[in-house]
Protein backbone atom coordinates (compact mmCIF):
# COMPACT_ATOMS: atom_id res chain seq x y z
CA UNK A 1 0.00 0.00 0.00
CA UNK A 2 2.96 2.32 0.40
CA UNK A 3 3.02 5.15 -2.03
CA UNK A 4 -0.69 5.12 -2.84
CA UNK A 5 -1.14 8.58 -1.40
CA UNK A 6 1.61 9.99 -3.52
CA UNK A 7 0.34 8.34 -6.69
CA UNK A 8 -3.35 9.01 -6.30
CA UNK A 9 -3.71 12.34 -4.56
CA UNK A 10 -2.93 15.93 -5.28
CA UNK A 11 -0.78 16.42 -2.23
CA UNK A 12 0.81 19.66 -3.28
CA UNK A 13 -2.22 21.95 -3.55
CA UNK A 14 -0.77 24.88 -1.68
CA UNK A 15 2.45 25.74 -3.43
CA UNK A 16 3.20 29.40 -3.96
CA UNK A 17 1.48 30.49 -0.75
CA UNK A 18 4.92 31.13 0.61
CA UNK A 19 7.73 32.32 -1.59
CA UNK A 20 10.67 32.46 0.79
CA UNK A 21 12.94 29.46 0.85
CA UNK A 22 10.39 27.55 -1.12
CA UNK A 23 12.81 25.77 -3.37
CA UNK A 24 15.04 24.43 -0.65
CA UNK A 25 12.14 23.32 1.49
CA UNK A 26 10.32 21.79 -1.41
CA UNK A 27 13.34 19.68 -2.12
CA UNK A 28 13.25 18.41 1.44
CA UNK A 29 9.57 17.62 1.11
CA UNK A 30 9.64 16.04 -2.32
CA UNK A 31 7.55 12.90 -2.79
CA UNK A 32 10.72 11.03 -3.65
CA UNK A 33 12.39 11.90 -0.38
CA UNK A 34 9.28 11.22 1.60
CA UNK A 35 8.95 7.85 -0.04
CA UNK A 36 12.53 6.98 0.81
CA UNK A 37 11.99 8.07 4.36
CA UNK A 38 8.85 5.99 4.57
CA UNK A 39 10.62 2.88 3.37
CA UNK A 40 13.54 3.39 5.71
CA UNK A 41 11.62 4.22 8.85
CA UNK A 42 8.50 2.12 8.56
CA UNK A 43 7.87 0.49 11.88
CA UNK A 44 6.33 -2.93 12.09
CA UNK A 45 3.77 -1.65 14.56
CA UNK A 46 2.62 1.00 12.11
CA UNK A 47 2.25 -1.58 9.39
CA UNK A 48 0.28 -3.74 11.74
CA UNK A 49 -2.12 -0.91 12.55
CA UNK A 50 -2.79 -0.19 8.89
CA UNK A 51 -3.27 -3.85 8.14
CA UNK A 52 -5.65 -4.14 11.08
CA UNK A 53 -7.78 -1.30 9.75
CA UNK A 54 -8.00 -2.76 6.25
CA UNK A 55 -8.49 -6.34 7.38
CA UNK A 56 -11.12 -5.15 9.81
CA UNK A 57 -13.02 -3.34 7.09
CA UNK A 58 -12.89 -6.39 4.83
CA UNK A 59 -14.09 -8.63 7.62
CA UNK A 60 -16.75 -6.07 8.45
CA UNK A 61 -18.04 -6.26 4.89
CA UNK A 62 -18.09 -10.04 4.96
CA UNK A 63 -19.87 -10.02 8.32
CA UNK A 64 -22.48 -7.57 7.10
CA UNK A 65 -23.12 -9.68 4.03
CA UNK A 66 -23.48 -12.79 6.19
CA UNK A 67 -25.87 -10.95 8.51
CA UNK A 68 -27.89 -9.64 5.60
CA UNK A 69 -28.20 -13.14 4.17
CA UNK A 70 -29.24 -14.51 7.52
CA UNK A 71 -31.85 -11.81 7.96
CA UNK A 72 -33.23 -12.40 4.50
CA UNK A 73 -33.95 -16.08 5.13
CA UNK A 74 -34.66 -16.20 8.82
CA UNK A 75 -38.23 -16.40 9.96
CA UNK A 76 -37.03 -15.41 13.43
CA UNK A 77 -35.57 -12.24 12.03
CA UNK A 78 -38.87 -11.49 10.32
CA UNK A 79 -40.69 -12.00 13.60
CA UNK A 80 -38.30 -9.73 15.45
CA UNK A 81 -38.99 -7.09 12.88
CA UNK A 82 -42.70 -7.35 13.53
CA UNK A 83 -43.42 -9.17 10.33
CA UNK A 84 -42.21 -6.32 8.17
CA UNK A 85 -40.35 -6.93 4.97
CA UNK A 86 -36.98 -8.57 5.26
CA UNK A 87 -35.81 -5.72 3.04
CA UNK A 88 -35.87 -3.67 6.22
CA UNK A 89 -33.32 -5.98 7.82
CA UNK A 90 -31.03 -5.57 4.84
CA UNK A 91 -31.61 -1.84 5.00
CA UNK A 92 -30.54 -1.74 8.64
CA UNK A 93 -27.34 -3.57 7.73
CA UNK A 94 -26.73 -1.20 4.83
CA UNK A 95 -27.28 1.76 7.12
CA UNK A 96 -24.67 0.44 9.54
CA UNK A 97 -22.11 0.01 6.76
CA UNK A 98 -22.96 3.43 5.35
CA UNK A 99 -22.45 5.02 8.74
CA UNK A 100 -19.06 3.35 9.17
CA UNK A 101 -18.08 4.62 5.70
CA UNK A 102 -19.18 8.16 6.59
CA UNK A 103 -17.14 8.10 9.78
CA UNK A 104 -14.06 6.75 8.00
CA UNK A 105 -14.40 9.33 5.26
CA UNK A 106 -14.81 12.20 7.70
CA UNK A 107 -11.56 11.07 9.32
CA UNK A 108 -9.89 10.74 5.91
CA UNK A 109 -10.93 14.29 4.99
CA UNK A 110 -9.39 15.64 8.18
CA UNK A 111 -6.22 13.63 7.53
CA UNK A 112 -5.96 15.11 4.04
CA UNK A 113 -6.16 18.56 5.59
CA UNK A 114 -3.44 17.67 8.08
CA UNK A 115 -1.17 16.59 5.22
CA UNK A 116 -1.79 19.91 3.47
CA UNK A 117 -1.24 21.86 6.70
CA UNK A 118 2.16 20.27 7.27
CA UNK A 119 3.01 20.98 3.64
CA UNK A 120 2.11 24.61 4.23
CA UNK A 121 4.35 24.72 7.29
CA UNK A 122 7.22 23.01 5.48
CA UNK A 123 7.03 25.43 2.57
CA UNK A 124 6.74 28.47 4.81
CA UNK A 125 10.47 28.82 5.25
CA UNK A 126 9.78 29.46 8.92
CA UNK A 127 10.83 26.10 10.34
CA UNK A 128 14.31 25.36 11.61
CA UNK A 129 15.88 22.30 9.97
CA UNK A 130 15.33 19.98 12.93
CA UNK A 131 11.72 21.09 13.29
CA UNK A 132 11.19 20.70 9.56
CA UNK A 133 12.43 17.13 9.83
CA UNK A 134 9.83 16.37 12.48
CA UNK A 135 7.09 18.07 10.46
CA UNK A 136 7.94 15.93 7.44
CA UNK A 137 7.81 12.77 9.57
CA UNK A 138 4.40 13.74 11.00
CA UNK A 139 3.10 14.57 7.53
CA UNK A 140 4.22 11.16 6.33
CA UNK A 141 2.28 9.48 9.12
CA UNK A 142 -0.83 11.43 8.20
CA UNK A 143 -0.40 10.19 4.63
CA UNK A 144 -0.29 6.66 5.96
CA UNK A 145 -3.51 7.32 7.86
CA UNK A 146 -5.12 8.56 4.64
CA UNK A 147 -4.06 5.44 2.75
CA UNK A 148 -5.30 3.10 5.46
CA UNK A 149 -8.64 4.88 5.82
CA UNK A 150 -9.14 5.01 2.04
CA UNK A 151 -8.53 1.30 1.68
CA UNK A 152 -10.88 0.58 4.56
CA UNK A 153 -13.58 2.64 2.84
CA UNK A 154 -13.05 0.78 -0.42
CA UNK A 155 -13.22 -2.55 1.39
CA UNK A 156 -16.67 -1.55 2.66
CA UNK A 157 -17.76 -0.68 -0.86
CA UNK A 158 -17.47 3.09 -0.49
CA UNK A 159 -15.69 5.87 -2.33
CA UNK A 160 -12.84 7.41 -0.31
CA UNK A 161 -12.85 11.13 0.35
CA UNK A 162 -10.14 13.01 -1.52
CA UNK A 163 -8.22 16.20 -0.71
CA UNK A 164 -9.73 19.63 -1.25
CA UNK A 165 -8.17 21.97 -3.76
CA UNK A 166 -8.02 24.83 -1.29
CA UNK A 167 -8.12 24.71 2.49
CA UNK A 168 -8.12 28.45 3.05
CA UNK A 169 -5.39 28.21 5.66
CA UNK A 170 -4.72 31.40 7.65
CA UNK A 171 -1.42 32.04 5.89
CA UNK A 172 -1.27 35.70 6.91
CA UNK A 173 -1.23 34.66 10.58
CA UNK A 174 1.78 32.37 10.19
CA UNK A 175 4.77 34.65 10.50
CA UNK A 176 7.09 32.67 12.79
CA UNK A 177 7.94 29.09 13.60
CA UNK A 178 5.89 29.32 16.77
CA UNK A 179 2.81 30.27 14.74
CA UNK A 180 3.24 27.21 12.54
CA UNK A 181 3.71 24.93 15.54
CA UNK A 182 0.65 26.34 17.30
CA UNK A 183 -1.40 25.93 14.15
CA UNK A 184 -0.29 22.30 13.79
CA UNK A 185 -0.77 21.61 17.50
CA UNK A 186 -4.34 22.87 17.29
CA UNK A 187 -5.09 20.52 14.43
CA UNK A 188 -3.51 17.57 16.23
CA UNK A 189 -5.39 18.32 19.44
CA UNK A 190 -8.60 18.50 17.43
CA UNK A 191 -7.76 15.21 15.76
CA UNK A 192 -7.43 13.51 19.14
CA UNK A 193 -10.96 14.63 19.99
CA UNK A 194 -12.26 13.75 16.55
CA UNK A 195 -11.06 10.16 16.83
CA UNK A 196 -12.19 9.95 20.46
CA UNK A 197 -15.61 11.09 19.30
CA UNK A 198 -15.71 8.72 16.35
CA UNK A 199 -14.48 5.54 18.01
CA UNK A 200 -17.70 4.82 19.96
CA UNK A 201 -19.78 5.16 16.80
CA UNK A 202 -18.39 2.42 14.61
CA UNK A 203 -20.83 -0.42 14.18
CA UNK A 204 -17.85 -2.73 13.80
CA UNK A 205 -15.98 -2.52 17.07
CA UNK A 206 -12.77 -3.72 15.44
CA UNK A 207 -12.79 -0.54 13.38
CA UNK A 208 -12.94 1.32 16.68
CA UNK A 209 -9.80 -0.46 17.84
CA UNK A 210 -8.01 0.34 14.61
CA UNK A 211 -9.02 4.00 14.80
CA UNK A 212 -7.72 4.09 18.37
CA UNK A 213 -4.25 3.25 17.07
CA UNK A 214 -4.44 6.37 14.87
CA UNK A 215 -5.65 8.43 17.82
CA UNK A 216 -2.56 7.37 19.77
CA UNK A 217 -0.34 8.62 16.94
CA UNK A 218 -2.17 11.98 16.80
CA UNK A 219 -1.80 12.34 20.56
CA UNK A 220 1.95 11.79 20.31
CA UNK A 221 2.16 14.46 17.60
CA UNK A 222 0.28 16.88 19.82
CA UNK A 223 2.56 16.18 22.78
CA UNK A 224 5.72 16.66 20.72
CA UNK A 225 4.43 19.93 19.27
CA UNK A 226 3.49 21.22 22.72
CA UNK A 227 6.96 20.33 23.97
CA UNK A 228 8.50 22.21 21.04
CA UNK A 229 6.37 25.23 22.00
CA UNK A 230 7.70 25.09 25.56
CA UNK A 231 4.37 23.87 26.93
CA UNK A 232 3.63 20.93 29.19
CA UNK A 233 3.50 18.12 26.64
CA UNK A 234 0.88 16.18 28.57
CA UNK A 235 -1.33 18.76 30.28
CA UNK A 236 -3.86 16.38 31.74
CA UNK A 237 -4.81 12.81 32.57
CA UNK A 238 -7.98 12.68 30.48
CA UNK A 239 -9.02 14.10 27.13
CA UNK A 240 -12.20 14.00 25.15
CA UNK B 1 -37.90 18.14 3.46
CA UNK B 2 -39.42 14.73 3.90
CA UNK B 3 -42.41 14.34 6.20
CA UNK B 4 -40.62 11.68 8.22
CA UNK B 5 -37.60 13.83 8.81
CA UNK B 6 -39.76 16.74 9.86
CA UNK B 7 -41.60 14.59 12.35
CA UNK B 8 -38.31 13.25 13.61
CA UNK B 9 -36.83 16.72 13.97
CA UNK B 10 -39.98 17.90 15.72
CA UNK B 11 -39.84 14.96 18.08
CA UNK B 12 -36.19 15.70 18.86
CA UNK B 13 -37.06 19.31 19.57
CA UNK B 14 -39.95 18.33 21.81
CA UNK B 15 -37.86 15.88 23.74
CA UNK B 16 -35.08 18.42 24.07
CA UNK B 17 -37.54 21.08 25.19
CA UNK B 18 -38.97 18.70 27.75
CA UNK B 19 -35.64 17.82 29.28
CA UNK B 20 -34.44 21.38 29.25
CA UNK B 21 -37.71 22.91 30.36
CA UNK B 22 -38.11 21.07 33.63
CA UNK B 23 -35.05 22.53 35.38
CA UNK B 24 -36.12 25.97 34.19
CA UNK B 25 -39.45 25.59 36.01
CA UNK B 26 -37.63 24.62 39.18
CA UNK B 27 -35.12 27.46 39.20
CA UNK B 28 -36.95 30.17 37.28
CA UNK B 29 -34.07 30.78 34.88
CA UNK B 30 -32.00 28.64 32.58
CA UNK B 31 -28.40 28.04 33.61
CA UNK B 32 -26.06 30.20 31.57
CA UNK B 33 -23.08 28.83 29.74
CA UNK B 34 -19.64 30.39 29.96
CA UNK B 35 -18.32 31.25 26.49
CA UNK B 36 -14.74 31.44 27.75
CA UNK B 37 -14.94 27.86 28.95
CA UNK B 38 -16.88 27.04 25.81
CA UNK B 39 -14.00 28.20 23.64
CA UNK B 40 -11.80 25.62 25.37
CA UNK B 41 -14.41 22.93 24.75
CA UNK B 42 -14.42 24.05 21.10
CA UNK B 43 -10.82 22.79 20.83
CA UNK B 44 -12.41 19.35 20.42
CA UNK B 45 -14.12 20.56 17.27
CA UNK B 46 -11.19 22.07 15.42
CA UNK B 47 -10.04 18.94 13.67
CA UNK B 48 -13.00 19.57 11.37
CA UNK B 49 -14.43 23.03 12.13
CA UNK B 50 -13.31 26.64 12.28
CA UNK B 51 -15.37 29.69 13.20
CA UNK B 52 -14.64 31.54 9.98
CA UNK B 53 -14.10 29.01 7.18
CA UNK B 54 -15.54 25.79 5.85
CA UNK B 55 -13.27 22.81 6.37
CA UNK B 56 -14.13 19.14 6.73
CA UNK B 57 -17.11 20.56 8.59
CA UNK B 58 -18.92 23.85 7.98
CA UNK B 59 -17.96 27.21 9.51
CA UNK B 60 -19.69 28.30 12.71
CA UNK B 61 -19.84 32.08 12.38
CA UNK B 62 -23.49 33.02 12.13
CA UNK B 63 -24.64 29.58 13.27
CA UNK B 64 -27.36 30.84 15.63
CA UNK B 65 -30.56 31.38 13.71
CA UNK B 66 -29.27 29.58 10.62
CA UNK B 67 -31.22 26.65 9.21
CA UNK B 68 -29.27 23.39 9.10
CA UNK B 69 -27.70 22.61 5.76
CA UNK B 70 -27.63 26.22 4.57
CA UNK B 71 -24.18 27.57 5.50
CA UNK B 72 -22.75 29.13 2.35
CA UNK B 73 -20.44 27.14 0.07
CA UNK B 74 -20.53 23.92 2.10
CA UNK B 75 -21.67 20.56 0.77
CA UNK B 76 -23.98 19.27 3.50
CA UNK B 77 -25.39 15.79 3.87
CA UNK B 78 -28.93 15.32 2.64
CA UNK B 79 -29.86 14.42 6.20
CA UNK B 80 -28.96 17.86 7.61
CA UNK B 81 -30.46 19.71 4.66
CA UNK B 82 -33.72 17.82 4.93
CA UNK B 83 -33.86 18.15 8.72
CA UNK B 84 -34.15 21.95 8.28
CA UNK B 85 -33.44 22.59 11.95
CA UNK B 86 -33.16 26.21 13.02
CA UNK B 87 -30.10 26.32 15.25
CA UNK B 88 -30.68 27.81 18.67
CA UNK B 89 -29.69 26.82 22.20
CA UNK B 90 -32.32 24.12 22.43
CA UNK B 91 -31.78 22.49 19.05
CA UNK B 92 -27.99 22.68 19.39
CA UNK B 93 -28.21 21.08 22.82
CA UNK B 94 -30.14 18.14 21.42
CA UNK B 95 -27.84 17.81 18.40
CA UNK B 96 -24.52 18.18 20.20
CA UNK B 97 -25.52 15.66 22.84
CA UNK B 98 -25.72 12.87 20.23
CA UNK B 99 -25.47 14.11 16.62
CA UNK B 100 -26.11 10.79 14.92
CA UNK B 101 -29.17 10.11 17.06
CA UNK B 102 -30.54 13.60 16.50
CA UNK B 103 -29.97 13.55 12.74
CA UNK B 104 -29.29 10.04 11.45
CA UNK B 105 -27.29 10.21 8.27
CA UNK B 106 -25.29 13.29 9.16
CA UNK B 107 -21.65 13.00 8.17
CA UNK B 108 -20.62 14.44 11.53
CA UNK B 109 -19.12 11.24 12.86
CA UNK B 110 -18.77 12.42 16.43
CA UNK B 111 -20.31 10.84 19.49
CA UNK B 112 -21.24 14.21 20.98
CA UNK B 113 -20.60 16.24 24.11
CA UNK B 114 -22.14 14.20 26.88
CA UNK B 115 -21.65 16.62 29.78
CA UNK B 116 -24.58 19.03 30.15
CA UNK B 117 -22.40 21.84 31.51
CA UNK B 118 -19.80 21.51 28.78
CA UNK B 119 -22.56 21.62 26.19
CA UNK B 120 -23.99 24.79 27.72
CA UNK B 121 -20.55 26.42 27.67
CA UNK B 122 -19.91 25.32 24.10
CA UNK B 123 -23.27 26.65 22.96
CA UNK B 124 -22.59 29.96 24.74
CA UNK B 125 -19.36 30.23 22.73
CA UNK B 126 -21.06 29.30 19.47
CA UNK B 127 -23.70 31.96 20.14
CA UNK B 128 -20.95 34.58 20.28
CA UNK B 129 -19.73 33.70 16.80
CA UNK B 130 -21.67 36.42 15.03
CA UNK B 131 -20.91 39.59 13.09
CA UNK B 132 -19.68 41.32 16.25
CA UNK B 133 -17.15 38.59 16.98
CA UNK B 134 -13.49 39.21 16.25
CA UNK B 135 -13.20 35.60 15.09
CA UNK B 136 -15.84 36.27 12.45
CA UNK B 137 -14.46 39.52 11.10
CA UNK B 138 -13.45 38.11 7.73
CA UNK B 139 -16.80 36.38 7.32
CA UNK B 140 -18.72 39.53 8.25
CA UNK B 141 -16.65 41.51 5.76
CA UNK B 142 -17.72 39.13 3.02
CA UNK B 143 -21.38 39.80 3.90
CA UNK B 144 -21.92 36.12 4.62
CA UNK B 145 -23.40 36.97 8.02
CA UNK B 146 -26.73 38.61 8.42
CA UNK B 147 -26.14 39.93 11.91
Amino acid sequence: MEGDYERNSNIWPIKNQFETKRNSDKASMSPHNVEEKKENEMKSSQASSRTLLIDTAQESRRRFIRQAGTAAFSGIAVALLGGRSTALAASVVDDAVAQDIRILNRAAAAEHEAVAAYQLGAESGLLQPEVLKVAVAFQDQHKQHVDALAKAVRSLGGQPAGPRKDYGFPVDKLTAQEDVLQFAAGLERGAVSAYAGAIPLFDNRDLSAAAASILADEAMHWAVLRHALGLDPVPGAFFS
Amino acid sequence: MRAGDGACAAAVSMVAAGFIGLPFLATGAPPRGDPVVGERVYARCIACHSPDRNRTGPLHCGLFGRVSGTAPAYDFSAALREAAITWNAETLDAFLKAPLEAVPGTTMGFAGVADDGERRDLIAYLKMLNAASEACGSVAASNALES
